[in-house]
């Protein structure tokens, strides 16, 4: 990356003593930022690289608490002249924000937060940490508004809105409207046409992109953002006795090809399942928008394969692992549909600390009856509930293990899926990696 | 519509009252009743179509406002959950649910509607913040555990009794109890699903339909009873921070 550099920019940054951060990445301050960004900057990486080397905290999101702090409104001077994408959504974000950089990067280079630091401070830190002339942020749904008005971003990606931590699931509706009201006059939308409340939400926007990229997940969809009223399904579609319906998309999949404006493509992903053809078509539309061919951004797209350890393999002695995030009901779903189209034996990892949500009630509301006859460990802080919940679904003979190591020493040698919600799947992340590492 | 040996378990209106896996309740009382070699069946009751009459035990489950609301129109149209009722099913509502059988409850809009008048009991709100966590409760049924999450306190009139005697968490607001009973109807505000955790009170619910049941220990259900239990018993307070001052305000 530094040879890409201009040399005036590298003598910049060596002169401001910031000259690369651990990883060896140069940061340029960027030219035309004001003194106090640009110390606010310095000193937010400063931050982040102490936090860093004492083993405390997440590093970037320091950095980007120090920036804010420093320069409170730096924000919109960071963003100022950059072609910038947010996307947001309850799922798929992370994958889709690295679908989308990968197509824009045909382009020119790309800042964006792929360690998925998606809130205020880790926005801001991805932000500052570069200069390049196109950023996609993945945007956390709560800080979308704040985003979208700081940034003003050119175009805002929205794939979909339903529950996440049950305990506070009376949120989305909140969220919906919070969301509608920051998009108003918002220059280009690319949003998904199957869900109601991201219909809702974009309706005040300039110009809407529709893509139809389908909501497995029902429960949050039943009922009109906009009146109350039931939502009715129509021959694929969907409408409310207010008006609100569901918008001729421009983009859909069949199967495994793409079709949009005078396109058909065949996907052909590296990564698994259903959910990420639909992220894909997401980011192919969005690329459409900022001037990349639907053939470039795909070419780009199939290379990523593994997005923060989703759908990694992992090979042991013994067992090669493949990790799958479900983080909430409809990943859940999604999850479920991925690993039962294979018959591997299975590892659930159940936690419920922090954003896993403390209430797991809506494990009844995800069907696991697929997964009766195949091998299944439970694991995990709240393993049992997960247990309980097999156990009602009729699967009797469900063993359960300390940990994913432990889970996997109970199944036959070869290839194991394991699905993990958030907190678990970290730890399954690291202590999976550990046993590669250390053979 | 289904043979008089069989126990017909109603879910009612689960695409508007299902915000808290309240589809679990439906398949507990099912396990309990296939382990004693009942027949059991599942109805789900969409709110477009009239609700059976013919069910034996009916599941009023949780909602978000707005599909609260839409329960509360198809339930009162058509009087067919009272009659079931009188003629002899029992009934088991969950949140949204206890309050649409109370007499009257304060809807998501702040306004006062009138119940189903199932249950004495008239649910206003919580003037405090939200109630959200883990429930400890004693009970005729053994301990119940659950996770609640609601904005509604519930005043039981003098034809209800307790569902719970309250040891943690908010319950029904009054720092004492929790959900209420009255005949062959139950409520709570717990959910977990309610009827997962407390094997006791799923038993309860079939037997006032069957009479007596062979007693049935499901091991994973009683460890998770122990963990909830523990969680619960591990919460700070017992009591709602708001308690002292509701209390002086209490009608
Ligand atoms: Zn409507």
């Amino acid at each position: 990356m530094t040879s890409l550099l201009p040399q005036h920019r590298r003598d910049a940054a060596a002169a401001d003593g910031v000259a690369a951060d651990l990883a060896g990445r140069p940061r340029p301050p960027a030219v035309g930022r004001s003194r106090r960004v640009a110390t606010a900057t310095r000193l937010g990486h400063l931050a982040e690289v102490s936090s860093r080397l004492s083993g405390l905290g997440a590093g970037g999101v320091i950095g980007g608490r120090v920036l804010l702090a420093l320069a409170p409104g730096a924000v919109p001077e960071l963003a100022r002249g950059r072609s910038l994408a947010l996307v947001s959504g309850t799922n798929g974000k992370t994958t889709t924000t690295a679908l989308l950089a990968a197509a824009l990067r045909t382009q020119a280079p790309v800042d964006t937060n792929a360690d998925g630091a998606n809130t205020q401070a880790g926005m801001v830190r991805a932000l500052a940490a570069g200069d390049a002339a196109t950023v996609v942020l993945e945007t956390d749904e709560g800080w979308l508004p704040w985003a979208v008005r700081q940034t003003r971003a050119s175009t805002t990606v929205l794939l979909n809105l339903s529950r996440d931590q049950l305990h506070r699931h009376h949120e989305v509706a909140h969220v919906a409207r919070a969301w509608r009201d920051a998009l108003d006059g918002a220059e280009h939308v690319v949003a998904n046409a199957d869900d109601p409340a991201v219909v809702l939400a974009c309706l005040g926007a300039r110009n809407r992109t529709w893509v139809a990229a389908g909501t497995r997940w029902r429960e949050d969809a039943r009922v009109c953002p906009r009146c109350g009223h039931e939502i009715v399904s129509d021959d694929g579609g969907w409408r409310c006795r207010c008006g609100l319906c569901r918008p001729r998309p421009q983009w859909w999949t069949e199967g495994d090809d793409l079709v949009g404006p005078a396109t058909r493509l065949t996907l052909g992903l590296g990564l698994p399942g259903a959910a990420n053809r639909a992220n894909a078509a997401m980011a192919v539309a969005a690329a459409a928008g900022l001037g990349v061919s639907p053939e470039g951004a795909l070419g780009a797209m199939r290379t990523v394969r593994g997005v923060a350890g989703r759908y990694e393999v992992f090979a042991t002695r013994t067992h090669s692992a493949r990790l799958t995030l479900a983080k909430n009901p409809a990943s859940w779903l999604e999850a479920l549909d991925m690993v039962g189209a294979r018959s591997r034996p299975l590892v659930l990892a159940f936690n419920s600390d922090g954003v896993d949500g403390r209430d797991p009630s809506w494990l009844y509301d995800v069907p696991f009856d697929g997964l009766a006859g195949r091998p299944v460990v439970v694991t995990g802080r709240r393993a049992t509930d997960m247990l309980v919940r097999l156990e009602m679904a009729g699967l009797h003979d469900v063993r359960r293990a300390g940990d994913v190591a432990a889970a996997l020493s109970l199944l036959p040698a070869g290839e194991v899926d394991v699905v993990a919600n958030y907190t678990a799947f970290q730890e399954a992340r690291r202590a999976l990696g550990h046993r590669c590492h250390g053979r | 519509m289904v043979a008089d040996s069989a126990l017909t378990v109603v879910l009612v209106y689960p695409e508007l009252l299902g915000t808290y896996g309240d589809r679990g309740n439906a398949v507990a009382l099912r396990r309990r009743a296939d382990a004693r070699g009942l027949d059991c069946h599942l109805v789900e009751a969409a709110v477009r179509d009239p609700l059976p009459r013919t069910g034996d035990v009916y599941l009023v489950g949780g909602g978000e406002d707005a599909a609260m609301l839409l329960a509360w129109e198809g339930l009162r149209s058509g009087h067919r959950l009272q009659d079931a009722v009188d003629a002899g099913a029992a009934c088991f509502g969950v949140c949204a649910g206890f309050q649409l059988l109370s007499r009257e409850f304060t809807g998501p809009d702040g306004e006062p509607h009138e119940g189903l008048g199932l249950l004495d009991v008239r649910c206003g709100r919580l003037d405090g913040p939200r109630a959200v966590g883990e429930v400890l409760a004693d009970s005729d049924h053994g301990f119940l555990t659950g996770f609640e999450n609601h904005q509604g306190d519930a005043h039981l009139g003098a034809g209800t009794a307790p569902l719970g005697r309250l040891v943690r968490g908010v319950g029904n607001g009054d720092g004492r109890t929790e959900g209420a009973v009255q005949g062959r109807v139950l409520a709570s505000y717990l959910h977990g699903p309610v009827l997962v955790r407390n094997d006791g009170l799923a038993d309860r619910l079939l037997e006032l339909v069957t009479g007596p049941l062979a007693p049935f220990r499901d091991p994973a259900v009683l460890r998770l009873r122990q963990e909830r239990r523990a969680a619960a018993l591990s919460r700070p307070g017992a009591r709602h921070p708001h308690l002292r001052r509701r209390s002086s305000h209490r009608p």
